[in-house]
């Protein structure tokens, strides 16, 4: 994080904090590189209204307003994951409210986020974070933006991968696409031939009938937004 | 009450014990299912973490297959599944427009309301003086830590039916079988969940906190709902073991699993060797009456 960053927010208010924001000339937007935009930014240092911002993107959603939440911190103190997040849940909140989306989308943290909702029924503002958490893994996916947590990535994909082609989940095949995507190969060797010998987990996936409707479903629904 | 069953992936397979145990006491209780035909994974933790029109879809086809099946009411043991299923059919409800992408993806309108319950709200609602009264086994000497973990009571305002921080559903039915309760902390901290294989060193860490806060406070077992809980909390256990070299091997049992042995069903038939922490009864017996 850019010391700019921190200074903007260790601001009092939105407004100081937008004020800061608006007096450090180097602030760059999201994405925004070409010459036309470069002009453009100077038009809008407050604001990147010149795209469709993330900040609006989130707030339709999830279907709630991004700025309800006024930075109190409970989600934070309260989140079991925090101690290893990069930055505080809170702040990838105070980062997309300030325009700064790529310090959030890039975190670590809405990946490490394990949607367990004490943030979200705990806020006294009601502010669901982990819906918020789900929408900028969202978008950064689509935006193409570098996931460090790569591993956690390449687990939900090889998840979804066993739905698309079984209808259902498939651990064998599930564990043998993330260590082939991960190379992470010694991992849980001592735990699968235990899972063998109890006859949990089958060799054959459980085929549903209507895998056609599954993969339709994925199809229609693989498109960006 | 003839119930719609939910089984989800992980009942085929890793929480094999979950769906035996569940089969075998519902059965003694009297109550009957009927399995949703073709049913399909709900998405979990993956879809809607990456995908939210996937993940309203895939958990919607089920609740679908529901209705054309003519069941009203759904039982969904799995936590995650339960989760899924409830939040997706609160958000077709309250947003017209993700019901219409749904309905479309789908090719379906939805008529009724298929009512979801989770397991707690089941033996809750139709077990409780049918467990009392169907009690073989004298289970006094567990003292046990009900763990609800995160997605049976949250969020509070869609599951609507225990508190989201202080939940106490799962001793009335513990107690139910004649089992001791301990009051303790972390009857809701997160144990890691779908981190489970990506993030193996975080799943270690918060599912030592909370066996260490079971121990604590005087339980002797663990009892769990979900079964990625159970995944977590059992089975690595042994992981706990090489990151913390004094971590002592702590039973946990799903909830269907203590309601059977009270029943007067032996470990085997309930699947319970299956797990990788060892639990026999007679042993907790002799434990206790030595430590006394």
């Amino acid at each position: 994080m850019s010391r700019k960053a921190d200074e903007i927010m260790a601001a009092d208010t939105l407004k100081d904090a937008k004020k800061l924001q608006a007096s450090f000339i180097s602030t760059e937007p999201f994405q925004e590189s070409s010459k036309e935009k470069e002009k453009e930014k100077d038009n809008n240092k407050l604001f990147h209204i010149h795209e469709r911002n993330v900040s609006d993107e989130i707030s339709e959603r999830t279907f709630q307003d991004v700025s309800l939440c006024y930075q109190c911190g409970k989600c934070s103190a309260g989140c079991p994951v925090r101690y290893y997040m990069d930055i505080a849940p809170n702040k990838v909140v105070r980062f997309i409210q300030l325009g700064y989306y790529e310090e959030a989308l890039k975190s670590e943290t809405p990946w490490l986020c394990a949607g367990c909702l004490a943030c979200s029924v705990r806020c006294p503002k009601e502010f669901d974070l982990a819906k918020f958490m789900d929408a900028v893994r969202e978008i950064a996916i689509e935006k193409g933006v570098e996931i460090k947590q790569e591993n956690i990535l390449k687990f939900h994909k090889a998840f979804l991968d066993q739905i698309k082609n079984h209808g259902r989940s498939y651990e064998v095949g599930l564990v043998a696409e993330y260590k082939m995507k991960t190379l992470d190969l010694f991992q849980d060797v001592d735990s699968a031939p235990g899972m063998f010998l109890k006859g949990k987990l089958d060799l054959l996936p459980h085929n549903i009938k209507n895998r056609k409707e599954i993969k339709s479903i994925f199809k229609k629904t693989s498109g960006k937004k | 009450m003839k119930y719609g069953y939910f089984p989800g992936c992980s009942l085929t397979s890793s929480a094999k014990e979950y769906d035996i145990s569940l089969r075998k006491v519902i059965d003694k209780l009297g109550i009957s299912f009927d399995e949703i035909n073709d049913w399909s994974c709900c998405g979990a933790t993956s879809a809607h973490v990456t995908n939210h029109k996937l993940s309203t879809a895939l958990a919607m086809r089920n609740i679908m297959l529901a209705e054309q099946q003519g069941l009203d009411n759904i039982i969904a043991p799995c936590a995650a599944c339960y989760n899924r299923l409830i939040i997706s059919q609160n958000e077709i409800g309250k947003h017209t427009g993700i019901r219409k992408e749904t309905e479309d993806l789908l090719s379906v309108k939805f008529k009724k309301d298929v009512k979801v319950f989770n397991i707690l709200e089941l033996f809750l609602k139709s077990g409780l003086n049918k467990i009392i009264e169907n009690r073989k086994r004298e289970l006094s000497e567990l003292k046990a830590a009900c763990y609800y973990g995160c997605l049976l009571v949250r969020p509070a305002a869609i599951t609507k039916f225990d508190d989201a921080e202080e939940p106490e559903s799962m001793e009335k039915i513990v107690e139910a079988t004649g089992a001791d309760t301990v009051d303790w902390n972390y009857k809701t901290e997160c144990c890691g969940a779908a981190h489970s294989i990506a993030r193996r060193d975080i799943v270690v860490d918060l599912s030592k906190k909370i066996i260490d806060d079971a121990i604590t406070h005087g339980a002797n077992v663990m009892v769990v709902a979900c079964p990625m809980c159970h995944t977590n909390l059992d089975m690595r256990q042994r992981a706990m073991k090489r990151k913390y070299p004094d971590h002592k091997e702590f039973p946990v049992l799903y909830l269907t699993e203590l309601i059977g042995l009270s029943l007067g069903m032996d470990e085997k038939e309930l699947g319970i060797d299956l797990h990788y922490t060892n639990f026999k009864y007679a042993d907790t017996l002799l434990n206790n009456s030595a430590k006394g």
